[in-house]
């Protein structure tokens, strides 16, 4: 970049946070130039968005020197940063989904005519700044019908709107199709463009290659790279984000030797909280020794899909068989001795009882098959979660913690120890990466191919494209509650499946 | 492990000491010597037999309502029902020592009114779990409700059926009467004092061992923490509220025997007298763990009789004040009650 004199963007120096006891930044340092796009990676926990919170105002460090355009910020206020034109866009937008895109984009600085608010000015002003930025969004639309990428937009315009130079994005792709994401792309290269600097935080690293100028990873809490992304590589990020050399992609996917149907789900409805049909009649068999695919932006359906049949919902009309046998009235502990296995889509909520000590939670669901007459074994329990945590690794390996101290990806491997452990004929694994690290994936991603060679049926849903067009035999993809599409994997690529993730095709 | 330990014991710890920098503002205020009053208090309560004794009953009924309250904690559910639940405990003794002839031998007569203690405390607690898992009524609300039902409900059959003229109470029973401790030891004559409290160690040893050593005690605390969680191991949530809240009552229910059984050997309106109350604070400041409970209440229950004790110095509505003071010191500083303001604010319960 040309700026090489001018004052840097931002500096951050020799940053310290603690929270309790996890050390989220230990002299964490950060480099940013005027006018590039920034990405910030590292693994979950590797202290990004503490770094960025600091910031952004958020909280403040316990050590260390903040800069923004020359000037010591150390410490400061939410209301300073966006005074001094710093504004984050989060993981969770924060709208209020009643009030229109031009009401929640002026919140907090309307302009107003006397005592009453000026609407009209307000429509005018925000389409006004869209234009400038090439952010596509209509003024006078609810923001509760806006899909996600339209939102995002949105929170990106209200940081524009108050005069942001700075834009920090967290995940920002993590809800996007592939359209969107390239969508979002295009208006960061513009406010570059227009002289604004934008720091991504992202732990994926095509988005890092397509969209960044230069790099600074992250691990535990620490910055221990800068690169610039013209002479770098995947492999050397990712080396740079685990510490080891890491396997990106893996083996494609084998020709599996499909037997029998598994899973079979016949015209299957589930209704949902907003949506009558939030599943809307689906058809589709997992066979024994397949992955089938589920791609799909995230809220058409997938988790509606899976809660049923996993028996946490009920079918509102259609059939669902494990093997031969129809288990559409049966409930979550008839299904799971039946031989199915979930890995649920968020472990924080639904996979883990946080407070529970790993070795508890290495039985949750199995609860009766470990006890005698109401009383729990506890020598059992303790011999089955030694066994678990040596053979899925999982570190500290101690069963007594609280499944809360562990990491991301620690805690999905408690998860995939309790319903990949065990015996089951039929897998749910949704979003089985979410949120773990490299390391992680690559470990989860062995177990499900191990499983599929191993002859059990795996029903895969990822909203990342590249992970169902890694493992799976066959992909569908969920738009609107409906597959929309369901071809092998031969078949199948990122170009053919976006558009039908829109429901453009 | 030991990390663990602290952060329980913390947050009473440090409303203790609130409590006495406040109590010590207090008495200066009136202007007697802080010095003084905790004297008084002290020999009121743990420095003489009778004081002690005092004490030990108190504490009987408060491990009962203190085990009740923290049970439903840990299923997620907030009774507070207890004093409802403890009147009707006492009334199901009593009703069960007047049906028993007088002639029935202890061994048959204690366990028959414990037992009815017991039923009488968990029918009261299964309303509000049964409605909380059919329709979903707020147990908050059920049981506070439930409540004023039941003490009206307890004084129309004795005012109308069964009162001793001139009383509010109900003739004595006949069976099933627990000793006085002064049988034992003489040094507690005069006190309210009773084997009563053996039955509530007992009571709260059964609690921990239901919770941390049962599969349904597991489940049960799952709901608690992750009613999400729970749901996808199976474990149906509202059955789970239902067998919490009925287990709840029947501790409560247990309280009852204290009076009934070991002291006046009568139900009388009104002797719960905010015990069930009371044991909202001492299941908060007890963390919700048994162990926790009976040191608890055995605190509140010194607290609560020293107030008569110093009321020679200061007026013994000071000692409620600081009882006021530790609940709410407390009460800010557990997580349950922050998850539970959490869940308030955000419409949804954890």
């Amino acid at each position: 970049m040309s700026g090489e004199r001018a004052p840097a963007a931002v500096s951050l120096e020799g940053i310290e946070k603690r929270f309790g006891a996890v050390r989220a930044n230990r002299g964490a340092s950060l480099v940013v130039a005027p006018g590039e796009i920034h990405a910030l990676v590292g693994e979950n926990g590797a202290g990004k968005s503490t770094l960025m919170r600091i910031l952004a105002g958020l909280i403040a460090p316990d050590a260390g020197r903040a800069e923004v355009d020359g000037r010591d910020v150390t410490g400061w206020r939410t209301a300073d940063a966006i005074a001094a034109g710093v504004g984050m866009v989060h993981q969770h937008f924060m709208l209020v989904p009643t009030l229109t895109v031009a009401e929640n984009v002026v919140l907090g600085r309307e302009p107003h005519r006397g005592p009453a608010l000026d609407l009209r000015r307000a429509r005018a002003e925000v389409a006004e700044v869209a234009a400038r930025y090439g952010l596509r969004v209509e003024p006078s639309r609810m923001v509760g019908e806006l899909s996600v990428g339209e939102a995002q937009r949105v929170e990106i315009l209200k940081a524009l709107f108050r005069g942001a130079r700075l834009l920090i994005l967290d995940e920002p792709t993590a809800v996007l199709s592939p359209p969107e994401v390239q969508e979002l792309w295009r208006v960061l290269r513009a406010l570059r463009a227009g002289g604004g600097t934008i720091v991504l935080i992202t732990h994926k690293l095509d988005e890092v290659m397509q969209v960044s100028d230069r790099i600074t990873v992250m691990r535990r809490g620490e910055t221990v790279a800068r690169m610039t992304t013209r002479d770098t590589t995947p492999a050397e990020i990712a080396r740079a984000m685990v510490g080891r050399e890491v396997a990106l992609g893996g083996a494609p996917p084998s020709a599996g030797t499909a037997g029998a149907p598994a899973l079979t789900v016949r015209d299957l409805v589930v209704a949902g909280a907003r949506r009558p049909r939030e599943v809307d009649g689906v058809s589709f068999t997992v066979a024994a020794g397949e992955i089938l695919g589920i791609a799909g932006v995230e809220g058409n359906g997938q988790s509606a899909l899976l809660d049923a049949l996993a028996g946490l919902r009920p079918a509102a009309s259609g059939t669902v068989m494990l093997g031969d046998r129809d288990v559409t009235a049966l409930g979550v502990r008839e299904r799971s001795a039946l031989g199915l296995a979930h890995i649920p889509e968020d472990r924080h909520r639904r996979g883990l009882v946080l407070d529970y000590s790993v070795a508890d939670n290495l039985i949750l669901g199995r609860q009766r098959a470990y006890a005698r007459w109401g009383r729990m074994d506890r020598a059992r329990i303790a011999e089955h979660a030694r066994a678990a945590v040596e053979r899925f690794d999982i570190r500290p390996a101690d069963p007594a913690l609280p499944a809360r101290a562990l990491s991301g990806g620690n805690q999905q491997k408690v998860v995939i120890a309790r319903e990949m452990g065990g015996d089951f004929t039929v897998l749910l694994a949704a979003q089985p990466t979410r949120g773990v690290d490299v390391g992680a994936i690559e470990f989860i991603h062995a177990q499900l191919r191990a499983a599929r060679a191993a002859g059990k049926a795996v029903l895969l849903v990822s909203a990342e494209l590249q992970e169902v067009l890694a493992l799976a035999d066959r992909v569908a993809v969920m738009y609107g509650g409906r597959f929309v599409g369901l071809v092998p994997r031969a078949q199948a690529s990122e170009s053919s499946l976006g558009p039908l993730m829109t429901g453009a095709a | 492990m030991r990390e663990r330990i602290e952060s329980a014991l913390l947050p009473p710890v440090v409303a203790l000491l609130v409590a006495l920098v406040a109590g010590d503002l207090l008495i200066l205020a009136v202007g007697q010597s802080p010095a003084a009053v905790y004297r008084l208090l002290v020999q009121g309560t743990w420095g003489n037999w009778y004081g002690f004794g005092q004490v030990l009953y108190k504490t009987t009924t408060l491990i009962a309502t203190g085990l009740a309250v923290s049970l439903g904690l840990r299923a997620g559910l907030f009774n507070i029902g207890a004093e409802g639940q403890l009147a009707a405990g006492g009334f199901g003794a009593a009703l069960a020592g007047l049906a028993l002839p007088a002639g029935t031998p202890a061994w048959i007569a204690v366990p028959a009114c414990v037992a009815a203690a017991m039923a009488a405390g968990g029918a009261v607690g299964a309303v509000p779990g049964a409605l909380r898992a059919r329709f979903g009524a707020h147990e908050v609300i059920t049981t506070i409700m439930l409540n004023f039902i039941v003490l009206a409900l307890l004084n129309w059959i004795v005012v109308a059926h069964l009162r001793v003229p001139e009383t509010l109470h109900t003739p004595e029973i006949r069976a099933g009467a627990v000793p006085r401790l002064a049988v034992a030891w003489a040094a507690f004559h005069g006190s309210a004092a009773n084997f009563t409290i053996g039955i509530l160690l007992a009571a709260a040893l059964a609690t921990w061992w239901f919770l941390f050593r049962t599969r349904s005690g597991y489940e049960l605390r799952a709901v608690g923490l992750q009613p999400d969680a729970a749901e996808y191991g199976g474990v149906g949530a509202g059955a789970t509220w239902m067998r919490a809240l009925a287990i709840s009552g029947m501790l409560a229910g247990l309280g009852g025997v204290n009076f009934v059984l070991g002291y006046k050997h009568y139900y009388e309106e009104g002797f719960a007298g905010g015990a069930g109350f009371l044991g909202i604070a001492v299941a908060l400041v007890g963390r919700n763990h048994p162990a926790g409970v009976v040191v608890a209440a055995l605190f509140f229950a010194t607290l609560s009789q020293g107030g008569l004790a110093v009321n020679a110095l200061v007026p013994k509505q000071l000692v409620e004040v600081l009882q006021g003071v530790i609940i709410l010191a407390v009460a800010a500083s557990v997580p349950e009650v922050r998850r539970a303001i959490a869940a308030a604010r955000g419409g949804k319960r954890p």
